[in-house]
């Protein structure tokens, strides 16, 4: 297997985009990471996307955008798995460089959320979860999460408060990335202050409703002469775990994020101590929490400190979501992966500006779907 | 033949209602009500309680009274006036529930309050001509009230179940009454969401004349008078007119109060007298004679003379008993969330 | 929207509890499927879930899913059964501010959802406090 680079990024700014179709989304970001990486063609591209069918009435997105582009007749590769859509989808587009298979490969993820109305975007975001023995007795995602949680406040003794520090952390940051969808300062009072969507969450522990896009090219190393530095692909890894949460072995854990982390630190040959930062699933504050556990970073149960004590903020022992994270930055579902790519490329590029982790050397990134039913995480390095 | 019941049992919904809170809304003078009533609160079905549902419970309740394997059960009939779908039997959905499909017998039955008595009437009378060795009859209902008028008061939701063999009976029929005339005191047409009632025409003509005829029927059938029953039981519309025809056939307060559940649990309607007849048999010793006569308006009585056997105190602790549920843990609701309960408010379309 | 095949297969679930017990390792599934999660065997033994059982976890829906508003707010927990099974179900005639970790429940018969105003009424298990 080959090694494998990043060398271009695109993203717009995510939100509700009213004005853009999902095809001017897409075509967007795609145009600026192939300009940002200098080429000219890709031979193949792929796109996570949790679901297009739901959300847009729209399938067969692999051709669809690949037309866009102008590219035909390169493959095109809708890849799901549902919130891990994007980081599912840069793996696959690693893999296909990293055998040989292509030269040249775009990554990247689509979703557009706001053309239905609230009730079919929560059904479509239900669709991740089991459907006859989750959501069939009329539990939604932020209920499940908010089951995790009051496990993981039972057990370690983790609380309201320190939750809250997480979506204050990644409001602070997301004030630093323009693209962000919510650029304002919120505080803990704010947080637990707000309206409870499902007991003990609230409605600023959950990442929000969002339409975007974002896109990375993908190239063989060594690459000669490229336009910006390349950032190495240290590993790339995934793993699943039951459907349900009722079926996990342990609630309060999530073993797939554990098992990919595992894998990966052993391909890069690092450990989480090496890590300069972290991009992770933040799909509401108690998951953040949990994944920097399921990372090695804090021990188990130990999650709840991080944000609170400082340790995962910008400047930081360990910087966790310099981006503003799902919650701030915004989470359509497809393109949360891969804008976790770009915000590491970025950072060991020493492009971050205002939000800069400084000497970064060593980034992780965690995709996660559903209640942590599959988990994704790629280590980049400086090439 | 003895034929009779071989387990029974009931189920009273957990949401309570006290008549103030409704009369408040109406600006009723709630202590009148009352008195003139003989109610003081009433059983209300929480919006994931249904007909269906609470037949469930109170079957699977019956079958382990009975001790038999549900596959045996050939026949099930739900008598109510708030089936869950106008066309698609509760019967079936209950068969299935309690294991008791596919070699069974199933119909649906509608008799306003009587409904319950008949699906015990005709499961009986099968077992009775060797059909099948077990039949179920069940009566359960969770009927509306107008908003504003005398019915909201009173409607309530309750179920009870009996389960009809020929042996290890809990208690033999010895006879069985029907009486029965076209009589308009209470009705409901189709896609009427509320029932309509002919006022005081629904006392003397309608209740008063089938119960106590029933009742008069059945003893003279029987050669019987009052006193060769320990207890009685009345289908219960409130708490008054049980008591008077109780007293007018010459039944005492001794025999008659056991059965009497309306004053705290409302009126279950196809629930009420199974209901009443639950809770005498959860506390009735071997031998003793009960007389029990059931009301439907349109109208008409079904009479039935139970006697109580030996088996009896081996099944009463089974499963819960149905002044226990009444009794037991409650929860109060206002009349705003007793009006999102039943469907009285206006929902946005979903 | 569930739709008739979808509901009816899952009603020796939903109805009678029935679930597979694998006949190399004796892990309950429910509901039953073709290959054991633990040992990979395939080949199982029908039983019936446990009726009772303590809540593992817990929340309050205040922001309820499409079909649910009329009971909202309601409690979704994870009962852990008596046997060892684990299921997701409502918690209902309970007081919300009591429910508590590690409290006994029992199951009930209940309807869990209707297709609007027009289309099936689907039934299934919900869990109760122990205790009339």
């Amino acid at each position: 297997m080959r090694d494998v680079a990043v060398i271009g990024v695109g993203m717009n700014r995510w939100g509700e985009l009213w004005e853009k179709s999902h095809r001017r989304i897409w075509t967007e970001a795609a145009l600026e990471a192939i300009a940002d990486a200098g080429v000219d063609h890709v031979d193949a591209l792929y796109v996570g996307c949790m679901s297009g069918g739901l959300f847009m009435g729209q399938e067969h997105l692999g051709a669809l955008l690949a037309d866009q582009l102008g590219m035909g007749p390169i493959p095109g590769t809708r890849v799901e798995s549902a919130c891990a859509s994007g980081g599912l989808a840069f793996r696959q587009a690693y893999l296909a460089v990293a055998s040989g298979e292509h030269d040249i490969v775009l990554a990247s993820g689509l979703e557009k959320m706001t053309d239905v109305d609230g009730g079919a975007a929560t059904y479509a975001l239900s669709t991740a979860a089991d459907q006859e023995y989750e959501c069939y007795h009329g539990i939604t995602f932020p209920g499940l999460y908010a089951m995790m949680a009051r496990v993981h406040m039972h057990r370690y003794g983790t609380t309201r408060e320190q939750l809250a520090r997480v979506a204050v952390k990644n409001h602070a940051n997301g004030l630093l990335n323009p693209l962000a969808q919510f650029q304002s300062r919120i505080t803990v009072e704010d947080v637990v202050r707000s309206v409870l969507v499902a007991d003990p969450l609230r409605v600023l522990d959950c990442s929000p409703i969002t339409d975007g896009a974002a896109a990375v090219i993908l190239a063989a190393l060594p690459q000669k002469g490229s336009k910006r530095e390349p950032v190495k692909v240290a590993a790339s890894a995934a793993a699943t775990d039951t459907i349900a949460l009722h079926d996990r072995e342990d609630i309060a854990w999530l073993r797939s994020t554990d098992v990919a982390a595992a894998k990966a630190y052993a391909q890069a040959g690092i450990t989480p101590e090496d890590l300069s930062f972290c991009e992770v699933h933040d799909c509401f504050t108690i998951a953040e929490v949990m994944v920097i556990e399921a990372l090695g970073l804090t021990g188990r149960g130990k999650g709840g400190e991080a944000a609170a004590s400082g340790m995962t903020a910008l400047g930081g022992r360990v910087p966790v979501n310099p981006s503003g994270g799902l919650k701030s930055k915004g989470h359509p579902v497809g393109a949360t992966g891969i804008a976790q790519v770009r915000e590491a490329v970025l950072q060991l590029r020493g492009e971050s500006e205002g939000r800069q982790v400084e000497g970064a050397r060593w980034g992780l990134t965690q995709n996660m779907g559903g209640t942590g039913a599959s988990s994704v995480v790629h280590i980049f390095t400086r090439a | 033949m003895s034929i009779g019941i071989v387990g029974y049992g009931s189920y009273v919904p957990r949401h309570r209602i006290r008549l103030e809170e409704i009369a408040k809304v109406w600006g009723a003078d709630a202590p009148a009500y009352k008195r003139g009533l003989g109610l003081r609160e009433k059983s209300v079905p929480a919006p994931d309680q249904d007909t269906i549902t609470m037949s469930v419970e109170a079957a699977r309740r019956a079958i382990v009274r009975a001790g038999i394997d549900p596959v045996r059960i050939g026949a099930i009939y739900v008598g109510s006036e708030s089936h869950p779908y106008a066309v698609k039997p509760s019967g079936t959905v209950v068969a299935e529930a309690i294991g008791a499909t596919p070699e069974i017998h199933c119909a649906d039955l509608e008799f306003a309050c009587k409904a319950g008595s008949e699906g015990m009437y005709i499961a009986m009378a099968l077992v009775k001509a060797g059909e099948m060795d077990y039949a179920l009859g069940i009566g359960a209902d969770t009927s509306q009230g107008a908003p504003g008028d005398a019915l909201e008061y009173s409607a309530s939701a309750g179920a009870a179940a009996f389960i009809f063999g020929r042996e290890r009976l809990v208690a033999e029929c010895e006879h069985t009454y029907a009486y029965m005339t076209d009589t308009p005191d209470f009705w409901r047409r189709e896609y009427q969401f509320y029932p309509r009632h002919a006022g005081r025409f629904t006392g003397e003509p309608a209740y008063f004349k089938h119960v106590l005829a029933c009742a008069r029927g059945l003893m003279e059938r029987s050669g019987t008078t009052p006193s060769d029953f320990r207890w009685c039981v009345f289908h219960q519309p409130n708490g008054k007119f049980p008591q008077r025809a109780a007293s007018e056939l010459g039944f005492t307060k001794d025999q008659h109060d056991q059965g009497l559940l309306s004053p705290t649990l409302g009126n279950t309607y196809s629930g009420s007298s199974p209901m009443g007849l639950s809770a005498v048999l959860d506390v009735a010793a071997s031998g003793d004679r009960i007389l029990m006569v059931s009301y439907g308006s349109g109208s008409g009585s079904d009479g039935f003379i139970w006697r109580v056997t030996d088996r009896i105190t081996e099944v009463q602790h089974l499963a819960v008993q149905t002044r226990e549920q009444l009794e037991g843990r409650r929860v109060y609701i206002d009349y705003g969330t007793y009006s999102k309960f039943r469907g009285k408010i206006r929902m946005g379309a979903e | 929207m569930i739709g008739s095949a979808r509901y009816w297969r899952e009603i020796p679930q939903r109805y009678r509890y029935e679930a597979a017990t694998c006949d190399a390792c004796g892990k309950i599934h429910f509901p039953p499927r073709l290959v054991c999660s633990s040992c990979r065997g395939t080949r199982f033994s029908r039983t019936t879930l446990a009726p009772e059982g303590a809540v593992e976890t817990f929340t309050i829906i205040r922001v309820p899913p499409t079909g649910f508003t009329a009971e909202t707010p309601y409690a979704v927990g994870i009962v852990r059964l008596d046997d060892g099974v684990k299921v997701t179900a409502q918690i209902v005639d309970a007081d919300l501010d009591e429910l508590r970790i590690g409290q006994r429940v029992r199951v009930e018969f209940r309807r869990v959802q209707k297709e609007g105003e027009a289309g099936l009424l689907c039934y299934g298990y919900k869990f109760v406090p122990v205790g009339v």
